[in-house]
């Protein structure tokens, strides 16, 4: 009994192990000497878990009476959040290393925040779910403070932390209700207590205050706020690892929870959840206009992104889920590209973060310009790029499920939001002449951004596949 | 007699407090910590009273979940604040506004 439910938890004993040992290992020897090494092998065996639990195909086990779930969807969401966490590391190991930033508990935090984020999007009890997330937080909050001599850095890491745990007490509130009131913590329970068709007022309160807490960390408006501070305070190649693996990570927890725990009361999370995709979707593409700084403007842009996939999840169906896990892989790719560019700006080797600065930028560096517009055109959801394939999965699954006003919100929210990314491009082709730019890019980095930018063309052919797993995850979520 | 509407009522009065002390404090980060922690133990006192009313043991050891969590997240809370404090000379609320916009 207690072997089979080891056996299903190992990748994620595999990465806690390596994490602790990893930490002990570096404090006994050369402490920031290791820390070149230890990002490669954090990364190794990061990749390494990503490809054994992708070619695992073990149908869907329950560990722990049920409290912990090994299905096709959360191993869809682990391969993931694996992958992109190593690429992110690997791609900033170098401006890291240039800011003087490379320490060893960088790859050890990035390991232990990517088993909290592997049993987040695993959780099938609420104490399991609240573990997971903490574990995710505490760690990001800690390397959003990682740059420990700037003020900003600090500042970035306070602000996390404060609102950060405000929406943990938000969540656990919501939890300790829906306990009360559903006489249990497994999401297998909860539903049981739902699914008459009729949801008592106190659990209707507690999946009230869980969606808040949840809706905080993958920064949906009107719990936001927090967003734009960090992104700007903390150092870039961290900001990237904010920008991908936690959102999508929170995402697959709020399908979880919704579908596994709430999956009766489908009409009641409905409005919730199409408000808060409304509000994301309008306030990311209106407030980022206005932003002459590139990592805010990526800040208010995947505000705008969570809104598009939370659409997607307000659907309610299997499509639904679909479209949003789709939503979210491209959404990665996107990003693990824009920031490597992102991270490569400096001048007089001072990180710098001024849209201006992009002026004419293509004439010195012409590929990299013209990835970075492939990047950008795919952000806005221009076609034939591959964004434009996840907006419509994710409108087509809102239409379907008679969400017609929301899709056509998205529609206009789209538009307007393709503003400030064409600007973008408008300065690196057209721009006026000033003091330019250098990107000095590690060749991890390079591989990211035209890699990604590569994907960005090529995936029109059939998105690479991962459409098919992406149905088979979100068959095995919602049934 | 005291029944569980009485916990769960004091319970929401002390959650309530927490939020209010995070966002209507103006003077100093330490108290935006108890706050949260206030909030937190606020759920504590919903989980046991839950568990007790339920006859149920499981809220009690969600309970010593959040005990442990709190203490991890004040110890980190604490280390960032000193680290601000070492950058900005001061841990003031309203000297937390290098970034906005």
């Amino acid at each position: 009994m207690i072997n089979a439910d080891i056996q299903t938890v190992m990748p994620e004993l595999v990465l806690a192990v390596f994490a602790m040992l990893a930490l002990l290992g570096a404090v006994y020897t050369g402490k920031d000497k290791v820390a070149r090494l230890l990002v490669w092998a954090t990364a190794a065996v990061m990749l390494a878990l990503a490809l054994w639990i992708g070619t695992n195909d073990a149908g869907a086990n329950s560990a722990f009476a049920g409290s912990f779930t090994d299905d096709a969807f959360s191993r869809f969401a682990k391969v993931a959040i694996l992958i992109s966490g190593a690429a992110v590391m690997l791609a900033g190991r170098a401006t890291m290393e240039r800011r003087g930033l490379l320490r060893f508990e960088y790859p050890v935090l990035i390991a232990l925040a990517s088993v909290g984020m592997m049993v987040m999007v695993s959780a099938g009890d609420l104490m399991v779910l609240y573990m997971g997330l903490e574990l995710q937080s505490l760690s990001l909050y800690v390397i959003a403070a990682l740059n420990r001599d700037s003020t900003k850095s600090s500042e970035a890491g306070l602000k996390y932390f404060v609102l950060g745990a405000l929406s943990s007490g938000l969540l656990l509130y919501g939890a300790s209700l829906s306990y009360g009131y559903a006489g249990t913590t497994l999401f297998s329970g909860i539903i049981t207590s739902v699914n008459d068709g009729h949801v008592g007022m106190g659990l209707l309160i507690g999946l009230a205050f869980v969606v808040a807490g949840l809706a905080f960390k993958v920064s949906a408006v009107p719990f936001h706020m927090w967003t734009p501070d960090v992104y700007e305070g903390s150092p870039t190649p961290i900001t990237a690892f904010f920008a991908t693996a936690p959102k999508l990570a929170a995402m697959g927890l709020l399908a979880r929870v919704l579908f596994d725990a709430f999956g009766g009361a489908i009409a009641d999370w409905q409005q919730i959840l199409g408000l808060l995709a409304v509000l994301s979707m309008f306030l990311g593409a209106v407030a980022a206009i206005g932003q002459k700084n590139i990592k805010r403007l990526m800040a208010y842009s995947s505000i705008a992104h969570m809104g598009f996939a939370l659409l997607g999840l307000a659907a309610g169906t299997v499509f639904g889920v679909q479209s949003m896990l789709v939503y979210m892989a491209i959404y990665l790719t996107m990003n693990v590209g824009t920031f490597a560019f992102i991270m490569s700006m400096e001048r007089d080797g001072k990180p710098i973060t001024d849209i201006s600065s992009l002026n004419l930028y293509a004439r010195t560096e012409p590929l990299k310009a013209l990835a970075m517009l492939v990047l950008l055109f795919s952000l806005a959801g221009v076609p034939p790029m591959v964004g434009f394939f996840g907006k419509f999965y994710v409108l087509k699954a809102a239409v379907e499920a008679g969400l017609t006003w929301l899709a056509v919100a998205g529609v206009i929210a789209s538009v307007i939001g393709a503003f400030y990314y064409l600007r973008i491009v408008y300065f690196m082709y057209f721009g006026e002449e000033n003091d330019g730019v250098e990107t000095n890019m590690s060749p991890a980095a390079w591989v990211a951004l035209v890699g990604s930018a590569a994907i960005m063309i090529l995936g029109v052919v059939n998105l690479l596949g991962i459409e098919g797993a992406a149905a088979t995850a979100a068959a095995a979520l919602v049934n | 007699m005291i029944g569980l509407e009485q916990y769960l009522s004091l319970a929401a009065g002390l959650f309530v407090i927490g939020i209010f002390g995070l966002f209507l404090n103006r003077k100093n980060i330490i108290i935006l910590l108890m706050s949260i922690e206030l909030m937190l133990l606020s759920v504590n006192i919903n989980l046991v009273a839950f568990s007790h009313f339920l006859n149920d043991l499981v809220g009690q050891v969600f309970t010593m979940f959040v005990l442990t969590v709190a203490a991890a997240e004040a110890a980190i809370g604490l280390a960032i604040l000193v680290s601000f404090f070492r950058n900005r000379g001061s841990i003031a609320v309203e000297d937390v506004n290098v970034m906005k916009g």
